[in-house]
């Protein structure tokens, strides 16, 4: 594993992830629609908005604030960093010792930090209370991950996802259920963080309803097209994230140019999986009322803690 | 160290079993409630079938089919029965509100744990770890009853506990005796019968099933 | 073989009178049913007080001078109160408060509850034991809110379910009690068996029996009524039919205490004496202060005498608590008498209620020119339960006194104070009701107060002059407990 192949297979990774993240995008809403009966879009529909998107002109109101422009950059490159660390298709890789758990929660953080005051800068209301929620619902959604990271940490002993993913993957199969309650306080944070419902309509069109939408409507054009695509980002980070603590099978070594295309494949599956799950929630769930919200997320948060008893308790 | 494979699933069982004892601690509405409950006495059937199966005690085999008798099928098809006489569909009160109930619910778990662990490590069966598990179920189900305020989810808590002690024996001994264990199933049917019938006496007086119309006998 | 029919006479009562029990004659079905328990009952008695101690059916039943001496007193008690109940049951079905079917159920559950404490107090198995201990809450559990009012049916659903979760946390005790002895005893039916327990006592484990212990004495606790776990109490005796709440509180209580006692038996092997003998005192003197506090608030009559019930059951547990032969040999007798005295009062306090149509102290007067019998019982049982001489009650409670003074002086305050509260409250509440001025109705059936005679007549005689037999019988008992 020379230096120059990994550096190769790290720069390999994120030109990848950011290819394919709008297609992950495409994917769910494929499924949905074919939930709903109805017949799909094209699943390079994203990649299409977001061309369409580049070509217009932004339109900027009078009152904003360098914050307001350089928003869409910071999303976009802190969640390109994220996804770009965590391990997707190798391990070992030169950026890994970056790719601590709880530094991707702070990634996340930041990330979301920007996204409030850009929503605020301009003075709507609506954008006033998209952040109003936003932070509601990343303050208890914080928590949550942290305690799932913790638990698959604790299994692996260390919080480095690249340890994670080795001890996790090359272990003999083992069931531990810990790691059954993580996984689905972590379904549950995914749910929640990524604006899905049942916290957030992406669908929708209702402002007073909206979460996320709510505030990125003073964006346009470019500023749109990166922060769409950041959003994209966000869940294939957190799609990743969940496979490598939970189904990190199939991985490959970095400079291991044999076990990539199984990697690739691999990988394509889980993904496709978990998109096709994820439409299947979206579709079964109805969107809860924003004061359950707190509740759902203190569940999630609850049942994370109870992982980590367990594993405690059962040492599995 | 690797332990067999039908302790890491009388484990995730018993994990199981825990995820729901919390989530009925959640739930509202009192369909979910049984149909939760049901699954508890599936989970309990499943891994006393596993002991059975592993270590080769007969009799859990018959503890086994009793608990499916009666806790996946004839209890919670009596509730549905009760609950649709009765018109009863939601609980939207409790006493103090999820999230904090949660929370209790979180300590108590800990609490049980930390109970558990010294008995457990003289357990001789392979299941001991879950002990800790089956008395924070207990625990729980004990909440559920406290914070509830009708009658019908105090009850359905009521036998949740049961099933958490059912689960204590089970772990820590293989089982009780089989004639106990009858007598306990005995106890607990009849218990559902009289419960069943006290539902439509309280209906009949108070023309409700809210336990806080039956607060007024206090000390003067 | 005595021990069958003891138990099987009460279950086939129990069946049969839930056909037949609303027809006219089925109170008096009843009554010969508990007839016929009792005899057995005497038999077996005698047999044990000749032979010994006896296991009986494969060692599921065991019988010792410790437990015949309470399956006497439940099958005589029992008895006196299906008499009682005859013409108490008729007064209410003609004022309308009970009907036909409910009688039905009435008779047959009076029955299979003395089934089921009879199993209690026979079984080897303590497993078994659990059972027929869940058993007698659900066979009362309906009888508790037989009038169907809305304070009935409150107090039956909190005598159910606190109840219930006593005896939860009891079956876990239980539980780890088999655990323990299954180390010793290996595992199946026989490691439940109290009397291969008492055997190996000594090996078995003794932080989980520790553990057991407090489950056991917190579940089968709450069925004796101790504080803070007596909220039950109250309310099941002020709202159930009479004869129930002179059951309740003469019988259930002291079979629960008689679980208790057994399991501290054998936690007594493994551990210092000190741990379950602390917790039963510290139980035990708790009720007894706050059961006399409440007392004196009260302002039910049978709320009041609940309460009494809840103090006298604390004295019994802290003598139990406090071990030794005499404190034991105490508890015993103050089982005797308590369970004669109680009921009595309960059987005039019943028609006293019917007479003048209400449970309230302060509408209650002159009930001795009403119906003298009914007048001087509640007088006399009155000044038995607080502890006047030369009433039994007297004798029992001083022995527990001066043991308590010689070895835990600390406690004989406390006691002292709430024997005298409690003195202070029954007797100013009850005086006004028995003398005073009346303008009551007669009773449509003349009530039946020979029960209350008799039951009074044992108490003083007990208090006066202990027969040498039964000298040598609690004594023998209270060997095996202390």
């Amino acid at each position: 594993m020379t230096t120059a192949s990994a550096v190769a297979f790290q720069l390999l990774q994120s030109v990848f992830v950011v290819l394919v993240a709008p297609l992950l995008i495409g994917w769910v809403n494929q499924c949905r629609a074919w939930l709903q009966n109805r017949s799909a879009p094209s699943i390079l529909l994203p990649y299409y908005t977001l061309a369409k998107l580049f070509h217009k002109d932004a339109v900027i109101a009078h009152d904003a604030s360098p914050l307001f422009r350089l928003t869409p950059y910071v999303l976009f490159g802190c969640m390109w960093l994220a996804s770009g660390i965590v391990p997707v298709l190798a391990t070992s890789l030169p950026f890994a010792p970056a790719a601590d758990v709880i530094a991707l929660v702070g990634v996340f953080a930041l990330a979301r930090v920007f996204s409030a005051l850009a929503a605020m800068d301009i003075g709507t209301s609506f954008g006033g209370l998209g952040a109003r929620r936003e932070m509601l619902i990343g303050f208890l959604a914080e928590p949550a991950m942290l305690m799932t990271m913790f638990t698959a940490a604790f299994i692996s002993g260390s919080t480095q996802l690249t340890t994670i993913v080795d001890t996790l993957g090359h272990r003999e199969f083992a069931i531990h259920p810990s790691l059954a309650f993580a996984a689905v306080a972590f379904a549950m944070v995914l749910l929640a963080e990524n604006a899905r419902v049942p916290i957030d309509n992406p669908t929708t069109h209702l402002e007073l309803t909206m979460v996320h939408e709510a505030m990125i409507l003073e964006y346009s054009a470019r500023h749109l097209a990166l922060i769409e695509w950041a959003v994209a980002l966000k869940l294939f980070a957190y799609f990743t994230i969940g496979i490598a603590l939970f189904l990190p099978w199939g991985i490959a070594q970095a400079g291991d140019w044999a076990g990539l295309p199984l990697a690739i494949a691999a990988l394509g599956a889980k993904l496709a999986l978990g998109g096709a799950a994820l439409a299947v929630t979206e579709t079964v769930l109805a969107k809860l009322r924003l004061f359950l919200a707190p509740e759902f997320l203190s569940t999630a948060f609850l049942l994370a803690v109870l992982g980590m008893l367990i594993h405690f308790l059962v040492l599995g | 160290m690797a332990t067999p494979f039908s302790t890491q699933l009388v484990n995730l069982l018993a994990a199981f079993l825990l995820l729901l004892a919390f989530a009925m601690l959640a739930q509202r509405r009192v369909l979910t409630l049984i149909k939760m409950f049901a699954w508890q006495g599936a989970a309990l059937a499943a891994s006393t079938l596993i002991v059975a199966w592993s270590t080769g005690q007969h009799h859990l085999y018959f503890s086994a089919a009793l608990t499916l008798a009666l806790k996946v099928i004839f209890i919670p098809w009596a509730l549905h029965r009760l609950i649709d006489r009765l018109n009863v569909r939601w609980d939207i009160e409790t006493l103090i509100n999820i999230p904090a109930t949660m929370l209790i619910g979180i300590g108590l778990v800990i609490f049980a744990f930390a109970l558990a662990t010294p008995i457990a490590q003289m357990a001789s069966t392979l299941t001991r770890s879950t002990l800790g598990i089956a008395l924070a179920v207990v625990l729980l189900s004990f909440l559920m009853m406290i914070v509830r305020r009708k009658a019908v989810p105090q009850v359905i808590g009521f036998l949740s506990m049961e099933n958490g002690l059912f689960f204590a024996a089970t772990s820590a001994t293989y089982g009780m005796p089989l004639v106990v264990e009858l007598g306990i199933a005995l106890d607990v049917l009849v218990g559902t019968f009289i419960f069943g019938i006290f539902f439509f006496h309280i209906r009949e007086q108070f023309d409700s099933l809210d336990i806080r119309h039956m607060e007024k006998l206090k000390e003067d | 073989m005595e021990i069958a029919l003891v138990l099987g006479v009460p279950l086939a009562g129990g069946l049969i009178l839930a056909l037949v029990g609303h027809l006219r004659w089925a109170p008096e079905v009843n009554a010969a049913m508990s007839l016929v328990t009792l005899g057995a009952s005497a038999l077996l008695t005698g047999r044990v007080i000749a032979d010994g101690p006896m296991l009986a059916l494969d060692e599921q039943f065991f019988v010792d001078p410790f437990n015949v001496f309470l399956v006497a007193l439940t099958a005589f008690v029992a008895f006196t109160t299906a008499l009682f109940s005859r013409p108490y049951m008729r007064i209410e079905e003609h004022h309308g408060r009970v009907n036909a079917g409910r009688l039905r159920l009435y008779h047959s559950m009076y029955q299979l509850f003395t089934f089921t404490m009879l199993l209690c107090l026979l079984s080897n198995n303590v497993g078994i034991l659990w059972v027929a201990m869940e058993g007698a809450t659900l066979t009362t559990v309906l009888l508790v809110s037989l009038y169907r009012t809305p304070a009935s049916l409150e107090a039956a659903w909190k005598y159910f379910i606190l109840c219930g979760v006593g005896i939860a946390q009891a079956l876990f005790g239980t539980i780890l009690l088999y655990f323990a002895a299954e180390k010793v005893l290996g595992p199946g039916g026989s490691s439940l068996l109290w009397t291969h327990l008492y055997e190996v006592r000594h090996e078995l484990e003794p932080t989980v029996l520790s553990l057991a212990f407090v489950f056991l004495l917190v579940g089968y606790g709450t069925k004796v009524g101790l504080v803070p776990l007596h909220n039950w109490l109250p309310d099941a005796h002020a709202e159930g039919p009479t004869p129930i709440s002179a059951v309740l509180s003469g019988l259930l209580l002291n079979v629960a205490l008689y679980a208790v006692v057994r399991s501290k038996v054998l936690v007594d092997g493994a551990l210092e004496r000190n741990f379950s003998g602390n917790l039963m005192m510290g139980f035990g003197l708790l009720s007894v202060v706050v059961a006399a506090f409440f007392l004196s608030r009260q302002k039910d009559i049978k709320r009041m005498f609940a309460y009494s019930s809840i103090e006298h059951m604390g004295i019994m547990t802290f003598a139990f608590g406090m071990g030794g032969t005499v404190a034991a040999f105490a508890g015993l007798l103050h089982m005797t008498v308590h369970s004669l005295t109680k009921s009595a009062i309960f059987y005039t306090v019943g028609h006293a209620a019917q007479a003048t149509g209400t449970q309230e102290m302060a509408s209650i007067r002159g009930l001795i020119q009403q119906s003298p019998a009914i007048g001087w019982g509640l007088a006399l049982g009155t000044l038995a339960i607080l502890g006047m001489p030369p009433f039994g009650v007297f004798t029992s409670e001083f022995m527990v006194l001066t043991t308590a003074m010689h070895e835990h002086p600390w406690a004989t305050p406390f006691l002292l104070i709430a024997l005298g509260v409690a003195f202070a409250a029954i007797f100013s509440k009850v005086q006004p009701m028995v003398f005073g001025e009346t303008e009551a109705r007669r009773l449509p059936h003349p009530p039946a107060l020979i029960p209350v005679f008799v039951h009074l007549a044992i108490v003083l005689l007990l208090g006066l002059y202990i027969p040498p037999y039964l000298v040598d019988w609690y004594r023998q008992a209270a060997a095996l407990i202390g």
